[in-house]
């Protein structure tokens, strides 16, 4: 058995291509319906369309350019008014991605399920499976009315893989009138530099904590982490603080991780950070209290001083070349 | 300038989570606090206020048991008065019943501005409060991590995937407000005095013209089929540093050749 339609909501980054969370959605789409489509909105979705059919999308509908707005009002009113609904809509856990699934779900009148890591099919209904208390339960649901079902689902839940399919056909999904409710819009665009890989694609990746005592500290970690071709990543508690931009946190509220290595820094390990980072291969963790919840978790635990560690760590590095 | 904060009571977070075995919902019993992630909002909406010269800070909450602990915190803080709703008819509701019954609490009042955490920090779902602006009929902006106002418009910076984008949107509307935002202040021994005869209007369901079929476990449209203990991730070596534990990690890195 499985579901006769999946659409996925395609978002797509400033330079114009597909997140690939989305082409992780469309890989697991594949596997539970017959036919999956996606949903795409921008200036320029014709030309991800080649991309769309490669990752098994049959059909793109091209909710168009939003003029400005932020994407959950205009592209859930237009979902909500097209015809042929699917039985799921898969929705990546992104900032847009969970404005529209929360406008959707009210013009629908249906729940919506976030922080989805797992999806299977029990004869032809769908189960969502989630991770609670800082992944350490798994809960199963299951939508109990009719369809569609809003899931809205975490990166890095699926491997991304093409099935070779042709380019997606691209049809038009009008905006109805949206009103007031629209009234919000993007009047200017800041993208922060960064440097070295990403933070959700790196091999490795080297994250500090509040350990790290003051922001200043925090220049050993991004010189480790060049040292070792990481993304440099941080802890919700020195995001907070000021001494990181957000786009570097790894943990519930920031990026899933999983890096081949993960060195924790002066991070005690809150259910918040793990979650984050849980799923890497192997895992390092470099802090003083040897009573710290992220021991549970490393690998390789040292119980010790980050400001005596981390800069023999990095002058042993260098003597290697 | 009238600002709503929506403001959830949770068990404290130090403490493990349960589930009812029988309803598999969160258990949300004993003594509830204010969630920590609503701090903010309650710290921006008093600035906002203030900065207006007039205005109230009005908190919005949703609990069981005529639960009032956590409400008490934010007024302490200075918010100037609270709603409750709490009826067990709404035990086991879910993020969109939550924000019907909210937004029907809202409703009651004129706010220029409602503002929520981004989610919260024991159900984390994250939807709530983009539900409520669309059944308020209002723009939301979500991830708000600076917020002005200037006349009948909300500058906000708000956070993306590759940095910020500056978005504007006229008043009324709905914000959600990172942590960080601002710092939350401590509240006063004259402010925790204070609060104790702040008013909190409680209301029931009926007193908000819902009907009890959208809300509770009936009207959540989902079911939990099954819990499961996930396989835990084994610890590994824990090595005090002596001085040389540096070597241990270049050793380890080495192994998988990341070095």
């Amino acid at each position: 058995m499985a579901l006769s339609t999946i659409w996925v909501l395609v978002e797509v980054s400033p330079e114009g291509k597909p997140l690939t969370v989305s082409l992780e959605l469309l890989t697991k789409a594949r596997e539970l319906a017959g036919t999956v489509e996606a949903v795409a909105w921008g200036p320029s979705t014709a030309s991800i369309a080649a991309t769309l059919g490669a990752y098994g999308a049959t059909k793109v509908h091209d909710v168009g350019d939003l003029a400005g707005a932020l994407p959950g009002v205009p592209v859930a009113a237009a979902l909500a008014q097209a015809g042929g609904l699917p039985d799921v809509i898969l929705i990546p856990h992104t900032y847009d991605g969970r404005d529209i699934a929360g406008r959707l779900s009210v013009k629908l009148d249906k729940p919506v399920l976030t922080n989805v890591t797992d999806l299977r099919l029990d004869g032809d209904a769908i189960v969502v499976g989630t991770a609670i208390f800082g992944g350490s339960v798994l809960l199963d649901t299951v939508f109990t009315g009719s369809g569609p079902g809003l899931v809205v689902v975490k990166p890095k839940s699926f491997a991304a893989e093409e099935s070779g399919g042709a380019a997606a056909e691209v049809v038009a999904l009008s905006v109805p009138d949206t009103g007031a409710s629209n009234g919000a819009k993007i009047v200017n665009r800041h993208v922060e530099e960064r440097v070295g890989p990403k933070l959700d694609e790196a091999d490795v990746v080297v994250s500090g904590g509040r350990g790290l005592g003051e922001a200043g500290n925090y220049q050993m970690i991004e010189e480790l982490a060049k040292l070792l071709k990481a993304a440099p990543g941080a802890s919700r508690a020195i995001v907070d603080a000021g001494w990181v931009p957000y786009a570097y946190q790894v943990g519930q509220t920031g990026k899933t991780v999983k890096p081949n290595v993960y060195i924790a820094a002066g991070i005690s390990g809150a259910t918040q950070h793990l979650v984050g980072m849980k799923g890497a291969k192997n895992i390092i963790a470099i802090n003083k209290d040897k009573e710290a919840p992220i021991f549970s978790v490393a690998d390789l635990g040292i119980v010790g001083d980050v400001h005596k560690v981390i800069p023999k760590l990095i002058e042993a590095l260098k003597a290697r070349g | 300038m009238n600002v709503a904060v929506c403001l959830k009571q949770i068990p404290d977070p130090a403490n493990p989570g349960k589930l009812d075995p029988e309803t598999k919902t969160l258990v949300r019993e004993g003594k509830l606090i204010m969630d920590d992630s609503d701090a903010y909002g309650v710290e921006m909406a008093l600035q906002l206020v203030d900065k207006a010269g007039s205005g109230e800070v009005t908190l919005v909450s949703m609990a069981p048991n005529d639960e009032v602990s956590g409400l008490r915190n934010a007024l302490a803080m200075g918010a100037h008065k609270g709603v409750l709703i709490s009826d067990p008819v709404l035990q086991g509701t879910d993020a969109l019943g939550t924000a019907k019954v909210l937004a029907a609490a809202i409703k009651r009042s004129e706010f220029d501005l409602v503002l929520c955490a981004t989610e919260s920090t024991d159900g984390y779902t994250g939807t709530m409060p983009v539900q409520l602006a669309e059944l308020l009929g209002l723009p939301a902006v979500t991830f708000a991590k600076h917020v002005e106002v200037d006349g009948s418009t909300v500058k906000v910076q708000r956070q993306t995937e590759s940095g910020y984008d500056e978005v504007e949107s006229p008043l009324p509307a709905v914000l959600t407000v990172t942590a960080g935002v601002v710092e939350p202040r401590y509240p006063s021994f004259k402010g925790i005095m204070a609060a104790k005869n702040k008013p909190v209007d409680m209301l029931k369901l009926s007193d908000l013209g819902l009907d009890a079929g959208v809300v509770g476990q009936a009207g959540s449209g989902q079911k939990i089929v099954s819990v499961a203990q996930a396989e835990a991730r084994q610890a590994g070596e824990i090595i005090e540093d002596e001085g040389d534990a540096y070597e241990n990690i270049v050793a380890f890195l080495d192994k998988l050749k990341v070095i």
